[in-house]
């Protein structure tokens, strides 16, 4: 895989990106605008009442009673120029609010995915290998317990139990507001806040790439590669190691990138229980308050992070299994 | 009165005990010797997208902002008191009304607050910008300033002096002019970052998770107030982790139902909390089940009142608002004052009787126990009104009225409801704002224009009803003006253009750790200067 290979690659998945974000936008905006009521209306039910010429002025002012073509059409021209809009919603412009909240989200996303990624696919290797014994029904019983519970509901009990019975964490939030700490003493805060949330989240990722795991190690072992492998005397661990799990690595690879993808969608509950101030919790306001600029940006961001996720688990085959070529 | 305020145990018995708990609550805070400093930590639950209380009229708003801005008048439990304003006169004519400002008052960057600011804000946002308030004031011509601190508001139609004080504690915040003048009033920085006079300066708005506003040494009611260092608003969407939080001791107050109706009642048996409807005489709100009378079946009245027959309203109040509540008496609530009466019509729970006046009207019983259907749309504004939508289905249908629940979010009902007219009942809170001629009236009067919400857009028409809401509306002597709201309280609860069905105030749940709280009919509006925390 030479790095010149992997450049022109990128390049062209990058132009075939291109229509087919176009076509999300698009898409996406003229779905949006089917949701009956606009974000004067839910400005207006959030005041508690208006009279009429003051609703049609606020709607005149934030070009809502433009035909749908037209407001597309300035939408896109804006769009092309990475203009992501004003949101009306928060008085502020969209891509400061994406930027504040990408990175909340990010971290929430990318410690809890790689957690749930380790841990899952050690626990789903170590049952395999002694499946159907005691260490493997228990593993897969507590990979089951996690897949089944709501992860509002694990949410829920975990603040039960170390925010209010215990007193170990705190209860939401990112950091405690009233201390005003810096320094080290923030980012400890801000640890500290997120334990809770990144350990409902991993939990639940996890039983995943267990599961997943377990099945395709259990499958990739009975394979005629390994057995020959086995014969020319590979010890246990080298077997282990290099024959089974690089291949059964293969579909839990797709799931990471997969659930990579869903980064925004996936963490709505938990960044909304844990009062996390997230792209999910964003996002979800921003439906409820018909903030389309905001919700378009999100989407274009989440547009972006699947493909860029994509490329990346394709890199990822290609180096776990030479025979998949970069084309 | 609705005044119940508890503290551990015996949830319920407030209605009882008003007066009792009361006295209880009233007696140890004010033997207490406050103490200075600390920081109260506020739950809400939705973010706040502007913060100035001349834009937006609502609570959300002055939950933080009333901190901050402060506006000329507001109400204490013995009537209006002067803040901005120290006293008010109106000429017999009701045409010009002389407000006198405080002098020595100071906006947060030093600048003196003086009768420009007041003249500029009522021309300049009230009277054009600001939601009811453009309704308020479409009669206000000019504010002349004939000194510093007095500011005279030229009318072209007679406004009663009674109908403008109940307004300003909403409805007359200024803002600094000279901050304001020549900017894009919309857009100025300052509506979310806002300078006032209260005893709270603006820190910071961090979207998504909190305000901070600290304390005003220069607060005009002199060095003595505020006794708090701080207040912080934090922004928690889910009740339940709101809950929590609570009982971990990481906020101290929740407000206006903020926590669901379970937890409330969990916190009433618990020690160290206190919650009561005390505090909202000022924030009282119907539920309410409204017709689309466009609709020939509900434009009959006996039908109508037929469907009022069919609602046991007590037994809504002790399962969906475990109490917290009364049976509604038309547009005006209990604590209207003297434009309240409660000497209407009223509509027993009588569902045999209900179903007789159906078979009257023409519409009995088919084959299937059906009569008719009813495509219903309630509103999302939390547990009541769901619950109450809910309800509503089951009791209609115990008297052969088939209803159909269309949920929608919040803009959804009010496209569907006020735009497009597209149901067949509808049901949501009304809010009453200290006097009729505010927002009550929008309801009742017709020939409000399609598409605005909490108006008229049932197509009830009554060129009575809208005459004696017109003669309400410009009638100065107040025993006069008493005497129209009651004829047209009982004149709604004869025709039913709606069903005011129960009458509820909101309900708070404060840790104990706070004191002097609730001491006022719009308390989580208010300015806190007197709140103080044990530590």
């Amino acid at each position: 895989m030479q790095l010149t290979q992997v450049l022109t690659y990128a390049m062209r998945r990058l132009l075939q990106a291109v229509p087919v974000v176009i076509l999300i936008m698009v898409g996406t905006f003229l779905l949006l605008k089917l949701a009956p009521g606009d974000t004067v209306d839910a400005l207006v039910g959030d005041m508690g009442g208006a009279d009429a010429a003051y609703i049609a002025r606020l709607r005149a002012e934030y070009g809502l009673d433009q035909p749908v073509w037209v407001q597309l059409g300035r939408y896109m021209a804006k769009l092309i120029q990475f203009d992501f809009g004003w949101s009306f919603v928060y008085e502020q412009p969209v891509s400061a609010i994406l930027w504040e909240r990408l990175g909340t989200t990010l971290m929430l996303m990318g410690t809890s995915l790689s957690l749930a990624f380790s841990i899952g696919v050690g626990l789903g290797a170590i049952a395999a290998r002694r499946a159907y014994s005691l260490t493997d029904n228990a593993i897969s019983t507590l990979g089951l317990v996690f897949y089944a519970t709501p992860s509002f509901f694990l949410s829920l009990m975990m603040i039960l139990l170390f925010s209010v019975k215990l007193g170990w964490l705190p209860v939401g939030g990112l950091t405690d507001v009233a201390a005003f700490y810096t320094g080290w003493d923030h980012v400890l805060d801000v640890v500290l806040h997120l334990i809770m949330p990144t350990a409902a989240l991993s939990l639940i990722y996890l039983s995943f790439y267990l599961r997943l795991m377990r099945a395709s190690v259990l499958e990739v072992a009975d394979l005629d590669f390994v057995r020959t492998a086995r014969a020319k005397g590979a010890g246990e661990t080298r077997l282990m190691v290099h024959h089974i799990m690089r291949n059964a690595l293969l579909p839990v690879v797709t799931l990471l990138g997969l659930q990579f993808s869903t980064v925004l969608g996936g963490s709505v509950v938990v960044e909304t229980i844990f009062a996390l101030p997230g792209l999910g919790q964003l996002a979800y306001q921003s439906v409820i308050q018909r903030d389309m600029n905001m919700l378009m940006g999100i989407i274009f961001l989440c547009a972006i992070i699947v493909v860029i996720v994509n490329f990346l688990t394709d890199l990822l085959y290609a180096r776990l299994d030479s025979r998949i070529a970069l084309k | 009165m609705i005044t119940t305020c508890r503290s551990a145990g015996r949830p319920g018995w407030g209605w009882l005990l008003a007066g009792a708990a009361l006295a209880t609550m009233a007696g140890p805070a004010a033997a207490e010797e406050p103490q200075r400093g600390g920081t109260a930590i506020v739950h809400m639950v939705s973010e706040q997208r502007v913060l100035n209380p001349a834009l937006r009229a609502s609570t959300g708003v002055y939950n933080i902002t009333g901190k901050i801005m402060e506006p000329l008048i507001d109400k204490s439990y013995d009537g209006p008191v002067g803040v901005l304003a120290t006293d008010w006169s109106s000429t017999d004519d009701g045409l010009h009304i002389t407000v006198n400002l405080r002098e020595g008052v100071n906006w947060h960057d030093g600048e003196p607050f003086t009768c420009d600011d007041v003249a500029f804000s009522a021309m300049e946002l009230w009277k054009p910008l600001l939601n009811y308030s453009s309704t308020l004031q479409q009669y206000l011509e000019s504010v002349d300033c004939t000194d510093a601190h007095t500011a005279v508001f030229n009318y072209s139609q007679p406004m009663p002096l009674g109908l403008f004080v109940a307004a300003m504690p909403d409805l007359g915040h200024p803002v600094p002019k000279h901050l304001y003048e020549g900017t894009d009033i919309m857009r100025n920085p300052h509506n979310t970052a806002p300078v006032g006079t209260g005893p709270f300066k603006f820190v910071e708005y961090k979207r998504g998770q909190y305000v901070i506003a600290e304390r005003n040494d220069d607060y005009w009611r002199g060095e003595e107030y505020p006794y708090l260092d701080r207040i912080v608003w934090r922004f928690i969407p889910d009740k339940s982790a709101a809950a929590a939080a609570m009982e971990a001791g990481e906020i101290h107050e929740s407000g206006t139902n903020s926590l669901s109706m379970a937890d409330i009642e969990r916190f009433s048996k618990m020690d160290g909390f206190d919650v009561g409807t005390k505090g909202y005489e000022n924030n009282v709100a119907h539920s309410t089940v409204e017709f689309n009378h466009r609709n020939p079946i509900l434009a009959d009245l006996k039908v109508r009142q037929a469907i009022y027959h069919g609602l046991d309203i007590d037994y809504a109040i002790k399962t969906i608002m475990r109490g917290y509540a009364k049976p509604g008496r038309g547009p005006i609530p209990s604590t209207g004052g003297a434009n309240y009466t409660d000497d209407v019509t009223t509509y027993d729970y009588d569902p045999e009787l209900a179903k007789q006046m159906l078979d009257e009207a023409g519409y009995p019983a088919g084959e299937d126990g059906i009569r008719f259907k009813l495509r219903h749309r309630p509103a999302p504004w939390g547990e009541y009104t769901q619950l109450w939508a809910e309800y509503f289905a089951q009791a209609m249908g115990e008297i052969g009225i088939d209803v159909e629940i269309l949920t929608n979010d919040a803009p959804g009902f009010l496209n569907g409801v006020y735009r497009d007219h597209d149901f067949d009942t509808a049901n949501g809170w009304h809010q009453f704002r200290s006097d009729p001629a505010v927002s009550t009236m929008v309801w009742l009067r017709s020939g409000s224009p399609k598409g605005t919400p909490w108006s008229n857009q049932f197509g009830w028409k009554s060129d009575e009803m809208d005459r004696m809401i017109d003669e309400a509306q410009a009638e100065l002597d107040p025993a006069e003006r008493a005497a129209d709201y009651h004829a047209i309280q009982a004149k709604a609860m004869e025709e039913l253009p709606l069903i005011f069905a129960i009458e509820h105030p909101f309900i708070s749940v404060t840790s104990q750790k706070l004191h002097n709280h609730h001491n006022n009919p719009r308390w989580i509006s208010s300015s806190w200067y007197d709140l103080w925390i044990e530590h």
